[in-house]
């Protein structure tokens, strides 16, 4: 792809909203060339971005919004969500795969995300909300997937974005 | 999108949970909660999960799973796992609640792990 494409979509603070996010980003990620691998994982963390903008930065609040960005650079695809929460830091979030945290029925989003997409990171948003962004590299231009994380590799460290 | 559905059936002590669909967040962890509660009520406490055709499970859908587990294992029952598809296994492994789940591929001997000293 030689030019930079954009997708701003505003979403409403209910779960329907989760799914709309997936069928959006599954459908430019499948234009992008991604394969069928690449394209769960795309869809699984903008499932887990909009879950944790809708449930842990809005409350789960109707009458606040959920701002979802796509962008598709010549290397890679961007997706940013942004909520209209109190914002976070990755710090502070407890490790699902401690001992005393894998029988905790949450807390896996944020981890989900790391593991599937080639850079992750959460920032302060223009709302005062927290911003997630995260990338996937597109395939190369021989047509191999140019990503090497697979769904094994989750002790990796993230890459910054 | 499928949305999730759940039949449940005897097999012996044991109540085998055949679920299809989608586990996310939404009607479909809140059926699983609500079959787990329903089933618990009813004094079923040897569950076995067939996931043999869920194609998708999110966080919400592994925090539904925990929380089965917790709660049975809380009445001194057993949960277990059959028929995972490799998503909802590599899923497992990568949060490391593989090896807290009995995992199974074959019913008959699943069945047949349960302890039937359970209350």
């Amino acid at each position: 792809m030689a030019d930079q494409k954009h997708l701003d979509v505003t979403l409403e603070t209910q779960v329907e909203s989760v799914n709309l996010a997936e069928e959006m980003c599954l459908r430019v990620a499948e234009a992008a060339g991604f394969d069928e691998d690449d394209c769960y994982r795309i869809g699984m963390s903008v499932r887990e971005g909009v879950i944790n903008a809708f449930h842990y930065g809005n409350q789960e609040r109707p009458e606040k919004k959920i701002y979802l960005a796509v962008d598709l650079t010549p290397d890679k695809m961007v997706i940013h969500v942004l909520d209209e929460g109190k914002g976070f830091k990755l710090g502070d979030v407890p490790n699902p795969l401690a001992e005393e945290n894998l029988l905790s029925t949450s807390g896996r989003g944020i981890f989900l995300m790391r593991s599937f997409m080639d850079e992750f990171d959460v920032v302060p948003g223009r709302t005062g909300g927290a911003e997630i962004i995260m990338s996937k590299k597109l395939p190369s231009a021989n047509g191999q997937p140019s990503n090497d994380n697979d769904m094994g590799d989750h002790n990796a460290p993230p890459h910054q974005a | 999108m499928a949305l999730l559905q759940a039949t449940y059936r005897d097999a012996g002590a044991v109540t085998v949970l055949d679920l299809s669909g989608r586990i996310t967040l939404g009607e479909g962890s809140a059926l699983l909660r609500s079959t787990i509660r329903e089933l618990l009520a009813d004094q079923r406490v040897r569950i076995l999960v067939n996931l043999g055709d869920i194609n998708y499970i999110d966080s919400s859908g592994i925090g539904e799973l925990v929380s089965a587990f917790t709660a049975v294992k809380n009445r001194g029952g057993e949960l277990k796992l059959l028929h995972l598809t490799k998503k909802v296994r590599d899923l497992l492994q990568i949060t490391k609640l593989y090896t807290v789940f009995d995992v199974h591929s074959d019913e008959v001997t699943a069945l047949r792990s349960f302890d039937k000293t359970t209350v």
